[in-house]
């Protein structure tokens, strides 16, 4: 990676990690467009039960840390966890495949 | 859009499931093949920016808010497959790790945010290059277009699977669902022709579809 692509893919990060932790915090809570149309339709309560029969192990389930009082920085802490973390996957992922190309060539 | 579990069917989850999963295996076939250094680490940004957008939720008409989805955006800069690979990433992400949208749904998830908002909106983008003045102006206007069009694109496919699932009717839901999401587009559109208009002025060269008239860079 030359200096001038580094410096692109260091600002971006910074900037979506700076989102995800300090304006995160403050997004609008109101309901999606689907949510908004299941309360209106009647049918939001279907995802209640089957949500209870599904997954049920996110350890930061709706953008919140465990223990953490405090909502705003709860959901920044889980936003730059997940950003961080979205980021490692994804970079550590595309390298490790294309490193199997270069050693299969 | 995310879809939570008890919205859709088990065969429509199933069955997009399949799809989901045959495209995220091309588009790891592809990304072997073509990713370099220059693409690699803008994979990374890319997604990391599509997951902490996707939580920036703004107020849209009547007590609803939207958030950005970002599919056209990494298709504009990485190319159709790689955009599926990154809104799959973020939605396998933020299903088992925030509860955001269901399990069960994850197919579903996938095949509207990524299957359409990125393979197919991105084939459009491309569509919309091919016809477009060959200027900035041109490119931007498809970039406009083509991001308004991966939200509402989605938001039709979901409200069709909410329908054929028995769940809501069509001719409640579509429209509900293309309504508030037409809404919510110009939002995303808003966001990747600032984006991709930003990078043309400073990084060209890493916006994969973008070609400079006569010349490389």
């Amino acid at each position: 990676m030359n200096s001038r692509t580094a410096s692109v893919i260091w600002i971006g990060l910074g900037a979506a990690l700076l989102l995800a932790a300090f304006v995160s915090p403050f997004a609008s809570s109101s309901p999606d467009g689907l949510e908004k149309i299941a309360r209106d339709q009647g049918f939001a309560a279907q995802a209640e039960a089957a949500g209870a029969a599904g997954w049920t192990h996110a350890p930061l389930k709706d953008y919140a840390v465990p223990g953490v009082k405090n909502a705003k920085l709860g959901t920044g802490a889980a936003g730059l966890a997940g950003a961080g973390g979205v980021f490692l996957l994804a970079y550590g992922g595309a390298n490790a495949l294309r490193r199997k190309k270069a050693g299969l060539s | 859009m995310h879809i939570p579990d008890g919205f859709v069917s088990a065969p429509i989850n199933l069955a997009t499931f399949a799809v989901s999963a045959a495209a995220l295996a091309v588009a790891v076939k592809q990304a072997r093949r073509d990713l370099d250094e220059r693409t690699t680490p803008l994979l990374g940004v890319t997604a990391a920016f599509v997951f902490a957008a996707q939580m920036l939720n703004f107020p849209v008409a009547g007590g609803t808010s939207g958030h950005f989805l970002g599919a056209a955006l990494a298709g504009i800069l990485l190319g159709p497959f790689s955009a599926c690979l990154i809104l799959g990433l973020v939605l396998i992400i933020q299903c088992l790790v925030f509860a955001d949208g269901g399990l069960s749904a994850l197919g579903s998830n996938i095949f509207n945010m990524g299957v359409i908002g990125g393979i197919v909106s991105t084939y459009l983008f491309y569509a919309i290059r091919r016809v477009a003045p060959k200027t900035k102006a041109g490119f931007l206007a498809a970039t406009a277009v083509a991001s308004w069009s991966s939200v509402v694109l989605a938001s039709a496919s979901c409200a069709l699977m909410l329908s054929w699932s028995g769940t809501s009717p069509l001719p409640i839901v579509l429209p509900a669902m293309v309504g508030v999401h037409a809404l919510i587009g110009l939002g995303e559109a808003a966001i990747t022709t600032s984006v991709v208009s930003m990078l043309i002025a400073v990084r060209p060269d890493l916006i994969g579809a973008w070609k400079p008239a006569g010349g490389e860079s």
